[in-house]
């Protein structure tokens, strides 16, 4: 176990989710107005209207995979009989739909941005960034996930080294042999992805933060009063 | 019964000329910004024609306001709750910028650096969106008095409709063609389809004064409201990616002041004022079953502001004793429900809209005169309302989702107080059965004319001012610089247009003002332009003149 180890594996996951945390806390307080998904499909409809969706359902999927491959525990799955053969193939099935999807839809908003006048000029440097790290976390993502599953290479069980040093960051005592014992694809998909949440709360990524959920369970005519707003905040 | 108030808007169709002054002062006072150039939160039509944005009304393509779903329970017509969440990564019915049309500005500064030639140089229009050149194909008012004639005006959802359901021939041959201008903002609906389309919830109805608007703060710009106004008066700053309305001038309204597109009104058609309305019963009365029952059915929601038991009830929610005073003397509600002369615009979208019209009568009386009849005499007037050149069903359609009798009744009215008054004017005794004709009493009528004709500043805007203890709070006592941030915070945060804390209006627009006269045009553009139509003489903005020195070599 290098300093190197230490430091990519035990000292930069803390950073990236104090980044992350702090970045969104003090972006929701002083950037409320900010703080919006800057659609682009008033200028142009009709890729985006296959890309956007293809990008987002893909990506939810491969979030939901995420979940249930870093924080449930392999034995919690072996206990209600699914075997490390069936989990891999049915996690490579789905993770490799949804990955390709995502890559697909990222591709074709990417070249709307790139061909499209107006939202071409309304790119800004941030924007750039944030997808070049987001095209990549999903490339080396995908990966990694044909690599684990002996596509290519040697298959790999991530769930007895990634996922195993994923939740132990949360309990704080990382566990960096695990991560450190993770085949490169591995690691450099998850150095990509702290990458990525640590710019999350200044790009235009905040928006998935305040997916309205709320709006299935509230009345659809919102009244205020005028006196609570002008009381709540005074603007300056 | 739960009384609320709503401020409400009359604009009499008869008066106007079509001379835009509303669209461009307003157009100065709250979207003379980039990202929303293409946006007129009030804007003036002519009819028949398109519209802005083009084809507005047909509610087949663009899936606005509300509909009754299976068991008679209202819903939005682009769909309900999680029909919108799975849509809100790419809005189906979202209108294209072409819908409205692509903003351009012109680039003037060849008309000063081009070499001396044979040739005239030209200003070449210039996207705002794009920076490129472009060729302006379409704008905010294209069509204005059947420009383009009948390949226009026949695409106007109205006219399709009367074709389709009465086959009625509607011609646009120059002899029969007809017109008249139908100013419009946003509605300020009571039962308001964009506010229900709000995914985050930053739309609401203020309850004191029943304003629409847009919370910029909470706005994450999911682009539903957009689709949800069947009025298409929520536009999308593109921008600042958050949407933008019509606010009722509420920062005047607040304090007694008219909307400035009143203000500025050179026919003076519009009347202010407040209205009272039973909130419990606004979900039922969206809900009639028969479109041409809506029209009623709205009328039916305002209370009378003198019936003691409205008073009581209103004082019981807490309504201030000057809006009850003022819902009294409410030009409005003597337009809509005493003498029921003014209609709602298209109530078939079930929204409840609250800015209601006078419909246009003229030039009847010229028409008749011209063909050796009297022109005021009752029975001439009351004969040619079913022949005018603005067909009457041209009306329904638009007020009373195509039901011919209100729109009668109103135009009618209109005729006796003509007739009636003309008596009075030339000292005949007045004639007490033109005003029953009507359905109507001499005083009535008198009443009507009162308001129609002669009503001043302060009878036709009633607006009590914003009440209780906050008076405070709208004073910029201190300092207008002294907020956090400080002065000089403008123009653009790092993560995108005006990101940041909201500032006092009173800076932003110096900020602003002073942002946009000496900075470049478009976006993009390394070249400085100014906007012409944006400079108000005052001083010389950079970019005016070409720098110093680069004078372009002069051919011989």
């Amino acid at each position: 176990m290098s300093t190197v180890d230490t430091v990519l594996w035990g000292v930069l996951p803390y950073v990236t989710l104090v980044v992350l945390v702090g970045g969104t806390v003090w972006r929701y307080r002083y950037d409320q107005f900010g703080w919006t998904t800057r659609s682009s499909e008033l200028y142009e409809s009709r890729l985006l209207r296959v890309g956007s969706p293809l990008f987002h359902f893909g990506i939810l999927v491969v979030v939901i995979g995420h979940a249930i491959g870093l924080l449930v525990p392999e034995n919690w799955t072996s206990a209600v009989g699914i075997g490390q053969a069936a989990y891999h193939v049915q996690a490579l099935l789905l993770g490799s739909v949804a990955g390709f999807a995502t890559l697909a839809g990222a591709a074709i908003l990417v070249y709307r941005r790139r061909t499209t006048g107006p939202v071409f000029t309304a790119t800004t440097r941030n924007d750039k960034a944030m997808y070049l790290v987001l095209v990549a976390a999903i490339v080396a993502g995908l990966v990694a996930t044909g690599s684990g599953a002996g596509v290519v290479g040697e298959e790999h069980n991530y769930r007895e080294t990634v996922s195993a040093w994923f939740r132990s960051v949360f309990v704080l005592r990382p566990d960096v042999a695990a991560m450190a014992s993770a085949p490169p694809a591995f690691r450099v998909h998850a150095l990509i992805g702290m990458l990525l949440f640590a710019l999350w709360p200044f790009t235009r990524l905040v928006h998935a933060f305040t997916a309205p959920v709320g709006y299935l369970f509230r009345p659809y005519i919102v009244y205020r009063s005028r006196a609570e707003t002008a009381r709540a905040r005074r603007g300056w | 019964m739960k009384v609320m108030t709503q401020l409400a808007m009359v604009m009499n169709l008869d008066k106007c000329i079509g001379c835009h002054t509303c669209s461009v002062t307003c157009k100065q006072a709250w979207t003379n910004r980039s990202g929303v150039e293409y946006v007129w939160f009030n804007n003036v039509e002519t009819r028949p024609g398109q519209g802005y944005p083009r084809r507005y009304q047909d509610q087949d393509t663009w899936r606005g306001g509300w509909e009754l779903g299976r068991r008679g329970r209202l819903k939005p017509k682009s769909g309900g709750r999680l029909r919108k969440l799975l849509t809100i990564f790419a809005n189906p019915v979202l209108p294209n910028i072409r819908d409205y049309y692509e903003p351009w500005t012109y680039d003037y500064s060849t008309l000063t650096t081009a070499p001396l030639g044979d040739d005239f140089p030209v200003a070449q229009p210039v996207s705002l969106l794009s920076g490129r050149p472009t060729s302006v194909e379409w704008s905010a008012n294209w069509d204005d008095n059947l420009g383009g004639g009948p390949a226009n005006a026949g695409l106007d959802p109205v006219i399709e409709r009367l074709r389709s359901e009465a086959e009625e021939k509607v011609r646009f041959s120059f002899e029969q063609a007809y017109m008249f201008y139908l100013p419009r903002i946003c509605e300020h609906c009571l039962n308001p389809s964009c506010v229900a389309s709000c995914p985050s919830g930053a739309m609401y109805k203020r309850s004191e004064d029943g304003i629409v608007l847009v919370d910029q703060d909470r706005c994450r710009g999911w682009r539903m409201c957009v689709t949800g106004c069947p009025y298409k008066k929520v536009y999308f700053n593109h921008r600042t990616g958050k949407a933008e309305k019509c606010t009722f001038c509420y920062p005047r309204i607040e304090v007694g002041l008219p909307t400035v597109c009143s203000e500025t009104c050179v026919g003076r058609l519009r009347y202010i004022g407040p209205v009272l309305y039973d909130a419990d019963r606004v979900g039922e009365a969206a809900s009639v079953a028969d479109p041409t029952d809506l029209y009623e059915a709205q009328l039916d929601l305002l209370l009378d502001p003198s019936d003691p038991q409205v008073t009581d009830a209103a004082r019981r929610e807490g309504i201030p004793e000057d809006w009850l005073d003022a819902a009294r003397r409410s030009p409005v509600y003597a337009l809509t429900k005493v003498h029921r002369v003014a209609l709602p615009l298209h109530p078939e979208f079930r929204t409840l809209p609250m800015v209601w019209y006078v419909p246009p009568l003229s030039p009847v009386t010229e028409a008749l005169s011209s063909t050796g009849h009297d022109g005021e005499d009752v029975d001439n007037l009351f004969g040619a309302i079913d022949t005018l050149r603005i067909p009457v069903a041209y009306l329904a359609e638009l007020f009373t989702a195509g039901d011919p009798v209100p729109v009668r009744r109103a135009l009618q009215r209109l005729s006796a107080m003509r007739s009636y008054m003309r008596a009075v004017n030339l000292g005949d005794p007045p004639d007490e059965s033109v005003a029953a004709r009507a359905g109507m009493t001499g005083e009535d009528v008198t009443a009507l004319y009162r308001l129609l004709a002669v009503a001043k500043y302060e009878d036709r805007y009633v607006i009590p001012t914003a009440h209780e203890a906050e008076g405070r709070h709208m004073e910029e006592t201190a300092c207008s610089l002294d907020f956090e941030g400080g002065p000089g915070m403008h123009g653009s945060g790092p993560f995108g247009e005006a990101s940041g804390r909201p500032r006092p209006v009173s800076v932003e627009t110096f900020h602003a003002l002073r942002h946009r006269q000496t900075s470049p045009g478009g976006p993009g553009d390394p070249e400085a332009r100014v906007n012409l139509l944006n400079w108000d003489g005052k001083g010389r903005p950079a970019g005016l003149f070409p720098p110093k020195g680069t004078r372009p070599e002069e051919s011989a």
